[in-house]
């Protein structure tokens, strides 16, 4: 970020930034510990059901299969059968374990549906394209990250704890607690593939501001016409416009009647009722158009304090 | 008529940067759709002139949004410009390829270029290899008390010192009439490739878990053949296992030796940053992994199969052999000269 962001605009240590072949600076916000973790856990819920359910319908099958056995059929191609269902289910473990996140990872969104369903995706790391290689890296390490020292910790944990249960433990912690030990919240697995996490924001394109109805300077409710002078638009700066945009989005009345009153005090207006939303739509555009005409002149001014 | 609102619209709004807004809206829509569409897997959906026009959208709208960096204080509408321009550069700088071509690319010198790169661990893997047979066969030599503590439970069952000749023959000869073994193969690569995976990963912590895992399945495969050439018959022990072991061998060789890429690279990252060596070796490692599964796969075949119809040395030397050769072949001499060529 550039010296002439307002400090106060910076959402904190996770934001990077990217510049794009066109020469776009595209600021990232890495995922949060916590929503990584979240996603997880999705996953892992997601996974166990699907092996949930292809057990039980292969199962199913099977007993079906242990039927026509039972009525003496030939008993040879019954025993074909039940081979082939055990295939498929030793197939679809290895595959559940292994290349769920694959396939999901190297999808266009680069997101499991845990991923997806938590809003951030994978990336690579050096701004460049993401690789097949890359996601069968970083997924490959989750064996050892995640399911092996699971596997170890639920064998150790049914005996007498002991010192594999405490071995399995200090391995799933280390790795699990990896992310807390770089500046760029890397699993182990990421710093292997070169890739990071990110949030992936979806958002609407808002209603344009200017179009309101206090906007044309003159209320509709009460007729009044609001100007401000430079004084009064001269107090604030962009944190407290957007503070201000924010509110007039939301929409609700008790803050709108709140930051009325507060600007009125700060400038000097006696405050009045029944008109706020008017005045707040004028004084929005009003200190919009004298901050923009500022920045076309270079002049920017981040908040009051500025 | 609706360009008659939109510019009733513009000339409604008070704010220069709001028009600017309302002009280039209709673009903006546009890339957000297709990048909708494009994101959810429904490329058949798409228009071709979408298609066409997806690279020139996400420039203009690239460019809207550095012209509003500088000109505009709309918060929400800074954000959604971000937004869609991070969600248009994966779609357009995203993996171009579909699994489909990446796998042809990978069969077609991706793989064996990589094998090749990292010779060295491969070098080194096998010598520990080899080392970890020898120590295997040195100790149960020395004490055949060893053998219950080096050979897992799986495989003592008549195969233990002190078994007469004819018991461990049997394990070798005369099951031809066998069904194949199909469930067991697959049994056996799942769980095969499952510690290959393991030996891989394990490279992370500087790649000696990789070789100490080497060396332990290695001392097992050494204490069987001396077990074996107590009784004189290691060329037939040799050769039943040459049939899936060349390649079951050779793939738990490029798991150990790509485990210990990464793990040389993040001791000894060179004049790189750890990160991006640790990166480099990973990518590099990760194609040769996926090949490994490969591998393992068509092991587990052999010796579902293969291994059952084959009942005499010499037949299962040659197939061994032949398997040997052939990944021999393929790592090492096909497709060297183009990637030769293409390398910088």
């Amino acid at each position: 970020m550039s010296a002439r962001t307002p400090k106060r605009l910076r959402r904190g240590d996770r934001e990077r930034v990217m510049v794009t072949p066109e020469g776009i600076a595209l600021p990232f916000t890495l995922a949060s510990r916590g929503t990584r973790a979240g996603a997880l856990l999705l996953d892992l819920i997601f996974i166990m059901l699907l092996i949930v359910g292809t057990t039980v319908a292969l199962i199913f099958l099977a007993g079906g299969t242990i039927g026509a056995l039972a009525r003496g059929d030939d008993p040879s191609p019954v025993g074909h059968a039940l081979q082939f269902l055990f295939i498929l289910w030793v197939a679809a473990m290895f595959l559940f374990r292994n290349a769920y996140f694959l396939f999901f990872e190297l999808g266009p969104r680069g997101a499991t549906p845990g991923k997806r369903l938590t809003g951030i995706r994978i990336a690579a790391r050096d701004g460049g394209r993401l690789t097949a290689e890359m996601v069968i890296a970083r997924n490959l390490l989750r064996d050892i990250e995640l399911f092996m020292p699971l596997v170890f910790l639920a064998s150790a944990g049914d005996g007498e704890g002991g010192p594999a249960g405490l071995a399995a433990t200090a391995w799933f912690l280390i790795f699990a607690l990896f992310p807390f030990f770089n500046r760029d919240r890397l699993r182990a697995g990421d710093v292997i593939a070169g890739s990071w996490v990110v949030e992936a924001p979806r958002r609407k394109l808002e209603a344009v501001m200017s179009v309101g109805k206090g906007a044309g300077k003159v209320s509709p409710e009460t007729g009044a016409a609001y100007r401000f002078g430079e004084a009064e638009l001269s107090i604030y700066g962009e944190y407290e416009l957007q503070t201000l945009e924010r509110v007039l989005r939301e929409n609700r009345p008790e803050a709108i009647a709140a930051v009325h009153e507060a600007i009125c005090r700060k400038i000097g207006w006696d405050p009045g009722e029944g008109d706020e939303r008017a005045f707040l739509d004028a004084y929005y555009a009003q200190l919009r158009a004298r901050l923009e005409a500022g920045m076309r002149m270079g002049q920017r001014k981040a908040d009051k304090f500025g | 008529m609706a360009e008659r609102d939109s510019l009733a619209a513009i000339e409604a709004a008070a704010l220069r940067s709001d028009r600017f807004r309302i002009e280039r809206e209709t673009d903006w829509k546009r890339l957000e759709k297709i990048v909708t569409q494009m994101e959810k897997g429904r490329l058949r959906k798409l228009s071709d002139e979408d298609v066409l026009a997806l690279p020139v959208l996400y420039r203009t709208v690239a460019s809207s949004l550095s012209i509003a960096r500088e000109t505009s204080l709309d918060a929400a509408t800074l954000a959604y410009l971000e937004g869609l321009v991070q969600r248009a550069w994966f779609i357009v700088y995203g993996p171009r390829s579909s699994l489909g071509s990446w796998f042809r690319r990978f069969l077609g010198g991706g793989w064996s270029a990589s094998v090749r790169a990292i010779w060295l661990d491969l070098l080194i893997a096998l010598a520990v290899m080899v080392a970890g047979a020898v120590v295997g066969w040195l100790l149960v030599a020395g004490d055949p008390e060893w053998y219950h503590a080096v050979v897992p439970g799986q495989f003592a069952d008549t195969r233990v010192p002190g078994a007469s000749r004819e018991a461990l023959e049997a394990t070798l000869f005369g099951k031809p009439e066998q069904a194949p073994l199909a469930a067991f193969s697959a049994y056996l690569f799942s769980n095969n490739a499952q510690v290959s995976i393991l030996a891989f990963a394990l490279g992370f912590a500087f790649g000696i878990p990789s070789l100490m895992l080497l060396v332990q399945n290695m001392a097992t495969l050494g204490a069987m053949l001396w077990l074996f050439a107590s009784r004189g018959l290691l060329v037939d022990f040799a050769g039943w296992l040459s049939v899936h072991g060349t390649t079951e061998l050779f793939a738990i060789l490029l798991a150990g030796g790509a485990g210990l890429h990464i793990g040389r690279s993040m001791a000894f990252p060179g004049d790189r940053p750890v990160l991006r060596a640790a990166a480099e070796a990973g990518r590099r490692s990760a194609q040769v992994m996926a090949g490994v599964v490969l591998m393992l796969v068509i092991a587990a075949m052999l010796e579902g199969y293969a291994r059952q119809l084959i009942d005499d040395t010499a037949g299962r030397f040659a197939v061994g052999g032949f398997m040997l050769v052939f990944w021999l072949a393929y790592f090492f001499a096909f497709g060297s000269d183009k990637s030769e060529r293409d390398a910088p």
